[in-house]
């Protein structure tokens, strides 16, 4: 199961926070602090999952940005490793090259791609059309 | 990958000029991230959100802002939040937001709510009208983004209010809405699965949609319910197994696939559900050896996602029933794993190899050079991984070598978390394999002590030795060991693990550790040899610095000291006094230690009176309290040996120690505490029923006032102060019973001088005889010598680095070979069981005990069907309930969009019995006319129709009356729901028409409840009519309340109310089980309760006239009684048992409770205590 997914920049400023379990607001400032801390101490030629916790983190860094995936134990640490890849390239499709900007400037929308993606801490849509399909009708709607 | 992410901060002007593309934002949004981007301190950051907070809590508050400008302030509060600034007050807005926006906005409202609150919070409420509209809506957007936020949060007690609508979405023409409605039906059954439990059938539906998105989102319901009971699903197996073949195949449409592999997470979730339903069940195996094969070949593709599913395969491999030309191919599949060069292969072929290696230990040899480089490897998680995976191949033969790497590795090891687990597996090792004769008994304390983590760690270490369940002394496991690290080895392995671990250490590895050097085993002297190691070994570390060591390690060094440093001959009393009153002078010792350390200083005070007289006199000017009094108390100890030797005997066994449970000796003082006014106690239940009363309004005009449900302060109540705890006390003797001591913060620290008192320590005269030994003090650096020739220590050395490898490979997994020789096809046959249980010796004489046994496996079998064969039976007795309306589900075994298009009818029983289970409650009515005119208060169970006559039942008691219909009822216990049988006389000479009956009740599942109608009831007749009730939440007593309308003239209706209560006495059955069925049940069950109870002493035999009074009570088995222990189980209806530990003591009857349900073990102790009361 998925525990929490993380958006964090190089500099450990985070650019996106999602919660597929209650962690209090007060506490979660730490915990992301420390989750960027474990990963920007690894090396490239070091494999992409640590230890925090009772929680294994998967991540992958993008240019200056870092995705974390805080997992259980039980949770498959590479395909969830994939489900991050899967999740960039869908932003990638709607931002068309995204950026970090795009995502601080659309923090909702980015919102709303991981809603489709993930439910309850479960991957429940990794189609890219079927994934972005609700969030073009709300644009077009929108736009009219 | 980073062609995916060019644009940098450089682009950042362009776009705060350029209103382009999807950034359309406005100007105080805009203003707030660039002021972020810009932030370069802690602090501006904190002077910019307190800004940015005033700002919006201005314009959320001022008339004039718009939906739109809404949104805006909802997108700045979400990044308020997320930098861990607290925008409550916009919470509100957000649901207004959703309420009132256009569609972007509701959806960012909607969002904004998810993202803000958490599950439970009050405001949710608000949204459920919000959601109601929205579900109803026209627009598909809308109602999906209902859905979503449905699927997300949403108040657990509003479900019943949208779930006809979430079901009617289910039959929606719109896949989109279809699968959202299923993600919110399981979003339902995770918070409240009762309320879902009438649409398993839609849930098959969904699974045969012919929609591959449908289908997918519905396997997160059913990986959920195979987990819990994958025997009821076995039937779908060959539907899972048809569309993951369909999948491998290709046949989804092209969009689903990543990189060309085809809809990965899907195959992977179904492989997860197959090895579940494949579990130890040949059959259900065999139907999926070929898709399994067929994944495996598949997945040839060089890409991550791939191995992802390939190490799902594998273990899905490992986890069915076996079959050897798959195994051969997941164990290849591993072995490239483990091989790869890339970094996160290797680090998933570890974990699947520490998985496997549980069935087949062999496959780790076969990699066993690979392993002994990735104990070496540079990447820490690798590292760990390994360590892992050594932990799950430790035998008698390679442990020393696998603890000691796991200590080299937290040498070098600083994250705390890390810590803690590691040295506690060591420990674990060590206390595992220390020596040959205590071997048995060291088992059985390890396979207590794990299941018991948690609650050993709650309770000091001399509640500990109390508990010891005595269930477990009996069995002796029949091991043999080759070769075995000796008492050396263990004693340095522990203080590593003291050292290492320090104060991190879980309570219970000192815990189990002392109780271990105390109880011994069966051979004094190789308890004694062990005991002068550890007090030689601790006297070598004392001497050293001391100021570095961890506070427990001191705690248990100055405990061993206490009790044993007298085994030491060659070592002056003095000295060991010496030593430790250095302790008290260090700085950096807390003041728990301190208590230790005097509470070892007493016990050896013995003829040194100048010595602790000194140091009595200096500690008597300390400032803390506690330690100021064992100071006094010490100094009179050694001034008066007689009251020494009265207060700390020597010799007496630990298990001889007697507890006055029922604090007699305290008798006069509560007295005269009484007399002067003090209030008298009162049991937690008592209480806590206080105090529900006083909160809980009573809204019900003229109804009971009842009792609120215990459940809720169950848990806290944990902590009460019945927990059996012993507390200190030299001057008590040490061994009183303290029933107020977890309440009490003074005697805090006494817990664990008490403990040590009587009886670990060795009898004098055995002390004096047992055989000199003359070790050394420094024993313990020999300590390696003995066992060289097994051990090699991998000198690094590199020209000989390969051979070292070898070498230490050879360490490492000695043993293994032999272990395993079953190898690949042995699959089947679990690990060699390490604990083997001998039957207890009475029992196993008796030719009784098998009869018994056979009884109870039959009735276990029933048991585990429990659900449907309560369904199923209430089904059939009730031919008057139409099924025609059950929505007949067709099990397809694919969905119809994937090209196969099956009928089955095989599960329309299943499926009916489903529907009907929801409803759980079925009401009968059965009218029998004329044959008992008049007087109702006769016998009215003779009306009860014959199926129920010869059940065991209550007296009738009236519920109600008025002038022309009475009411009466009456509780029939069946074995698995307790009828209510309610009796509707007619007490005028005219026909009454259109009877009517109403139950409700909140706590036995009123939503199922139905009316029972009777059209015409002639005059002076009655009419009977069952409510078949189950409790699936324990309350210590539940009230229900109903209505029974009637005619007695057309077009007039009256309407009589009544009300009763129900209590989980009656919901409570005896649940049949064997001592050793109770045994490891009780192992098993996490929540438990302890209390004294009084013991009826009227009969000869206490105990068993108060658990046959129980018993009659309550309704329980009792299943054995040995000398004054005796054990009693029962069940709640819905499953639950309740297993309860009795033991005479004293006076009174201490009671241990447990179960796995929560509230289960209050209301049942809650019962007892009545029922005795009342006896």
């Amino acid at each position: 199961m998925i525990k929490f997914l993380l958006m964090v920049n190089k500099q450990g400023q985070t650019r996106l926070s999602k919660y597929y379990e209650q962690v209090e607001l007060g506490k979660r400032a730490a915990l992301e602090a420390d989750v960027v801390r474990g990963c920007l101490a690894r090396r490239k030629e070091e494999c992409s999952f640590v230890e925090y916790k009772d929680y294994k983190l998967v991540y992958r860094q993008y240019a200056a940005l870092f995705i974390v995936v805080g997992i259980t134990e039980n949770e498959n640490e590479l395909s969830i490793y994939e489900l991050v890849h899967n999740f960039v390239e869908v932003l990638d499709k709607y931002f068309s090259r995204v950026s970090e900007l795009d995502i601080m400037f659309n923090l909702d929308k980015v919102h709303i791609i991981l809603d489709e993606m993930i439910i309850n801490g479960h991957i429940v849509e990794t189609n890219k059309n079927r994934i972005l399909a609700p969030l073009l009708a709300l644009d077009k709607m929108a736009e009219s | 990958m980073s062609d995916v992410v060019e644009k940098t901060l450089t682009a950042l002007p362009g776009l705060f000029d350029s209103q382009t593309g999807a950034a359309k934002i406005t100007n105080r949004l805009k203003q707030l991230i660039k002021s972020i981007t810009e932030l370069t301190s802690k602090h501006e950051e904190e002077n910019l959100m307190k800004q940015e907070l005033s700002a919006m809590k201005e314009q959320v508050s001022s008339p004039n802002t718009t939906m739109k400008q809404m949104r805006e302030v909802m997108v700045r509060a979400m990044y308020c939040e997320m930098l861990g600034y607290d925008a409550s007050f916009t919470y509100i807005h957000a649901i207004k937001l959703a309420q009132q926006g256009s569609v972007l906005e509701k959806r960012v409202g909607y969002l904004a709510v998810s993202l803000f609150l958490s599950e439970g919070h009050e405001l949710l409420l608000l949204l459920v009208n919000t959601v109601l509209k929205d579900l109803q809506s026209t627009n598909l957007i809308e109602a999906c983004m209902a859905l979503t936020v449905v699927a997300q949060v949403f108040p657990k007690d509003m479900i019943p209010a949208v779930l006809p609508l979430v079901e009617d979405k289910l039959s929606h023409p719109k896949e989109i809405i279809r699968r959202k409605a299923v993600l919110a039906l399981y979003k339902f059954y995770l918070i409240a699965p009762n309320q879902v439990q009438h649409i398993h059938a839609k849930f098959r539906k969904a699974l045969c949609d012919k929609d591959p998105g449908v289908m997918t989102s519905s396997l997160h319901i059913y990986l959920q319910l195979i987990r819990e009971s994958p025997d009821d699903y076995k039937d779908l197996t060959g539907s899972f197994v048809a569309i993951l073949k369909q999948v491998v195949g290709g046949k989804l449409p092209m969009d689903f696939n990543y990189h060309n592999v085809p809809a990965p997470w899907l195959q992977i979730q179904l492989l997860r559900i197959l090895s579940l339903l494949g579990r130890e069940d040949q059959s259900t195996s065999e139907l999926m050896y070929e898709v399994l094969d067929e994944s495996l070949r598949r997945a040839e593709m060089n890409h991550n996602i791939t191995y992802a599913i390939l190490y799902e395969c594998v273990k899905a491999v490992y986890t069915i029933h076996p079959k050897a030309e798959l195994l051969e191919k997941a164990a290849r599949c591993i072995g490239n794993f483990v091989l790869s060069p890339k970094i996160n292969l290797k680090y998933l072929g570890l974990k699947a190899l520490t998985y496997v290696v549980q069935h087949d230990a062999k496959l780790a040899l076969q990699h066993q050079m690979t392993i002994i480089e990735c104990l070496d490897h540079s990447d820490f998680t690798i590292k760990r991984e390994t360590l892992e995976l050594l932990f799950r191949i430790t035998n008698a033969q390679n442990v020393t070598v696998i603890v000691e790497k796991m200590l080299d590795f937290l040498r070098g090891c600083n994250d705390e978390h890390t810590v803690i687990h590691l040295v506690g597996k060591v420990a674990e090792l060590a206390e595992k394999y220390p020596f040959h004769s205590l071997t048995g008994r060291l088992l059985q304390r390890m396979t207590l002590s794990r299941v018991h983590k948690k609650y050993i760690s709650s309770y000091k270490i001399n509640t500990n030795l109390l508990c010891v369940s005595f269930y477990f002394t009996s069995y002796v496991p029949i091991i043999t060991l080759t070769f075995a690290p000796d008492n050396s080895w263990f004693i340095q392995t522990m203080n590593d693990v003291f050292s290492i671990g320090g104060d991190l250490l879980q309570q219970d590895v000192p815990n189990n550790f002392l109780r271990l050097l105390a109880e011994g085993s069966e051979s004094k002297e190789e308890d004694d040899e062990l005991r002068l190691y550890a007090v030689d070994s601790y006297l070598t570390v004392l001497k050293g610095d001391t100021s570095h060591l961890p506070q427990r390690f001191l705690q248990v060094m100055s405990w061993v000291l206490g009790e044993y440093s007298d085994l030491q001959e060659c070592v002056d009393q003095r000295e060991v006094i010496r030593l430790l009153t250095k302790l008290l002078d260090q700085r950096s010792v807390t003041s728990e230690t301190r208590v230790w350390i005097l509470s070892a200083l007493t016990k050896i005070s013995e003829g040194q009176t100048d010595l602790i007289l000194d140091l009595s006199e200096s500690l008597s000017y300390s400032q803390d309290t506690v330690l100021r009094q064992q100071a006094q108390e010490l100094r009179h100890l050694s001034r008066d040996s007689q009251l020494h030797e009265w207060a700390l005997p020597r010799g007496a066994p630990w298990d001889s120690m007697e507890v006055d449970s029922s604090l007699s000796f305290l008798d006069g003082f509560v007295s005269e505490a009484l007399a002067a006014g003090a209030a008298p106690y009162k049991p937690p239940h008592q209480r806590q029923e206080e105090l529900c009363e006083e909160r809980a309004l009573n809204l019900e005009p003229y109804s009971f006032s009842l009792p609120v449900s215990l459940s809720s302060c169950s848990i806290t109540d944990r902590q009460s102060p019945t927990m059996l705890s012993v507390s200190s006390g030299i001057s008590g003797n040490s061994t009183e019973l303290s029933q107020k001591a977890g309440s009490s913060t003074v005697i805090l620290e006494g817990v664990k001088r008490v403990w040590g008192k009587d009886g670990y320590l060795p009898q004098k005269e055995t002390a004096a005889t047992a055989p000199p030994v003359d070790k050394p003090s420094i024993a313990v650096q020999s300590s390696g010598q003995q066992e060289a020739a097994e051990r090699t220590e991998p000198q690094p050395e590199p020209p000989m680095q390969n051979q070292d490898k070898q070498q230490l490979a050879s360490s490492l997994f000695v043993g293994l070979g032999a272990q395993s020789s079953i190898s690949l096809l042995g699959k089947s046959e679990a690990p060699p069981p390490r604990f083997r249980k001998k039957p207890r010796p009475h029992e196993s004489s008796s030719s009784s005990g098998t009869s018994e046994r056979s009884s109870v496996s039959s009735s276990r079998s029933s048991h585990s069907t429990t659900d449907g064969f309560l369904y199923g039976s209430l089904l059939e007795e009730e031919p008057a309930t139409s099924i025609s309306g059950v929505d007949h589900t067709p099990k397809s075994t694919t969905a119809n969009g994937l090209g196969q298009n099956k009928h089955t009818d095989g599960d329309r029983r299943t499926n009916t019995s489903q529907i009907l289970g929801s409803d759980m409650v079925i009401v009968r009515p059965n009218t029998i006319q004329d044959k008992y005119p008049s007087s109702v208060s006769s016998d009215l169970t003779a009306l009860l129709p014959p199926d129920l006559k010869d059940l065991p039942h209550s007296d009738v008691i009236s519920l109600t009356s008025d002038p022309s219909l009475s009411l009466a009822s009456c509780r029939v216990f069946r074995d698995e729901a307790l009828l209510l049988v309610i009796f509707i006389c007619n007490c005028t000479e005219t026909v009454i028409k259109d009877v009517a009956v109403q139950l409700t009740c909140e706590e036995l599942q009123t939503a199922s409840l139905r009316g029972n109608v009777v059209d015409c009831l002639e005059g002076r007749s009655t009419s009977v009519c069952h409510y078949a009730l189950l409790m699936d939440d324990p309350h210590t007593n539940v009230s229900f309340t109903g209505t029974v309308s009637y005619q007695t003239q057309p077009g007039h209706t009256n309407t009589l109310s009544f009300s009763g209560t129900l209590s989980t006495a009656d919901f409570i059955r005896p649940l049949v089980v064997t001592t050793e069925e109770y045994g490891k049940l009780w192992l098993s069950l996490s929540h438990d309760v302890k209390q004294n109870l009084k013991l009826l002493t009227a009969a000869g035999d206490p105990l068993r006239t108060t658990l046959n009074a129980l018993k009659d009570a309550l309704q329980l088995h009792v299943v054995d009684i040995i000398g004054s222990e005796g054990i009693v189980a029962c069940r709640l209806l819905s499953g639950a048992p309740c297993l309860l530990h009795c033991r005479v003591n004293g006076a009174a009857l201490a009671m241990w409770l447990r179960s796995p349900h929560p509230a289960l073990p209050d209301c049942i102790l809650y019962h007892c205590q009545r029922a005795l009361a009342e006896h």
